[in-house]
């Protein structure tokens, strides 16, 4: 175990927030759902991670206040997009005149059980695919419609809808065999240090979880949560747009969303998260 | 109307006669302030919900004016007193002339 180095920093900083009165995030609080759903918000590290012991749910670190908003579909406002996505699902859209629900049915019955398991190996395709990938496959070859751009709210809300229907279960994304080569590239780009400020992701989410960097509390990075309705723009981020925006923080030139780069991230980061529960779509700030 | 309305509110089932029960709404409307200019400087013309209505048994709970400094999607929360066993009425009001109306029964147990 390497943590702390900024142990005495962060005390002094905590010291003042809790002067200030600011709600200190409950990190023992148990998350369930409508009073139904359990999610596993802390669990054992899975075996690949090397320094971590214990992994937790991006929850675990926000404000009583922001944990509430997710115990509770009526005031989880990522809940607003998935119902934009429904209407979506069950529209009809491009020259074959097919709507996602003609060949999937309900989204409770397509699509259970999906959203853990990617980023995914595609075998016809010879590679590493995520959601929005299978998403935009759907959309060009069997609808014959445009494809979705990676971040847009259509996108992003279907991500969400997806997401739904698997929260409770383990994410489970599989690391060995062909996609191995894919999550080994993610794991470099984990401990590569990017940027101005010469950060890499482990360097705030491995090395000083739970620490403050300013007016922020660093969690582990997990994205078992997204696509993830944040408070501070008011809508669903994907995942990649996280990313870009935590390498755009190290002042670094950032890899665009849905790069193969990314892709691979995802792959490496949700495999991190290997146990946790799907959240999607959580509420942070 | 205007696209992607849609009203939800949450009643509890049942109350104690002369309880009071926390009722949740939220209608998804974009509510656009007619502050704001487009991309070529013309003004976006204001669309909002601009008056929201309770009612139980035809009797007035909440009656309310909203106004375009209100943000997307407004979420009204309140708290009513259950005398008896029957329907809260809940009407949305839109800039356009749209209604929108949702009910919910509460019973007495």
């Amino acid at each position: 175990m390497e943590r702390n180095p900024l142990k005495p920093l962060t005390a002094t900083a905590l010291g003042l927030v809790m002067a200030a009165g600011m709600a200190a995030a409950d990190e023992n609080a148990e998350l369930v759902i409508n009073g139904d759903i359990e999610i596993v918000t802390r669990t054992a590290a899975p075996e690949h991670m090397e320094y971590i012991d214990e992994i937790r749910s991006g929850w675990t670190f926000r404000s009583d206040d922001t944990q509430a908003f997710q115990m509770d579909d009526f005031d989880n406002p990522g809940m607003i997009f998935v119902d934009a996505a429904q209407e979506v699902w069950d529209t009809a859209d491009g020259a074959a005149g097919k709507s996602c629900a003609d060949c999937h049915g309900a989204p409770e019955e397509g699509m259970a059980g999906v959203r853990a398991v990617y980023p995914k190996w595609n075998e016809a395709a010879g590679e590493v695919r995520t959601l929005e990938m299978q998403v935009n496959d759907c959309r060009e070859n069997r609808m014959e419609a445009e494809p979705w751009k990676w971040d847009s709210g259509d996108m992003v809300n279907m991500t969400a809808l997806i997401s739904v229907q698997s929260r409770g279960l383990p994410v489970s994304v599989a690391i060995d065999g062909p996609a191995a080569e894919t999550w080994a590239k993610g794991k470099e780009i984990y401990y590569t240090r990017y940027g101005q400020l010469e950060l890499s992701c482990a360097n705030c989410h491995e090395d000083n979880y739970d620490n403050l960097i300013r007016a922020d509390h660093l969690s582990q990075g997990q994205i078992n949560g997204f696509p993830t309705y944040r408070l501070k723009n008011a809508k669903l981020n994907s995942t990649h747009a996280r990313f870009k925006g935590c390498i755009r923080d190290t002042r670094a030139e950032t890899f665009s969303p849905g790069s193969p780069e990314f892709v691979a991230l995802e792959l490496y980061v949700a495999s991190r998260g290997n146990g946790l529960s799907v959240e999607g779509p959580s509420v942070r700030n | 109307m205007a696209d992607g309305v849609k009203p939800r509110v949450k009643v509890p089932k049942t109350a104690a006669a002369g309880d009071s029960v926390t009722i949740k709404t939220l209608i998804s409307h974009k509510m656009e302030s007619g502050q704001r200019k487009d991309g070529d400087g013309n003004l976006i013309p204001r669309s909002i919900i601009n008056r929201f209505t309770c009612e139980f048994n035809g009797q007035g709970v909440i009656d309310m004016t909203m106004e375009p400094a209100i943000s997307t999607n407004p979420y009204v929360e309140f708290d009513a007193t259950v005398p008896e066993a029957g329907d809260f009425k809940f009407t949305w009001y839109d800039d356009d002339g749209s209604v929108y109306e949702e009910t919910k029964s509460i019973a007495i147990g």
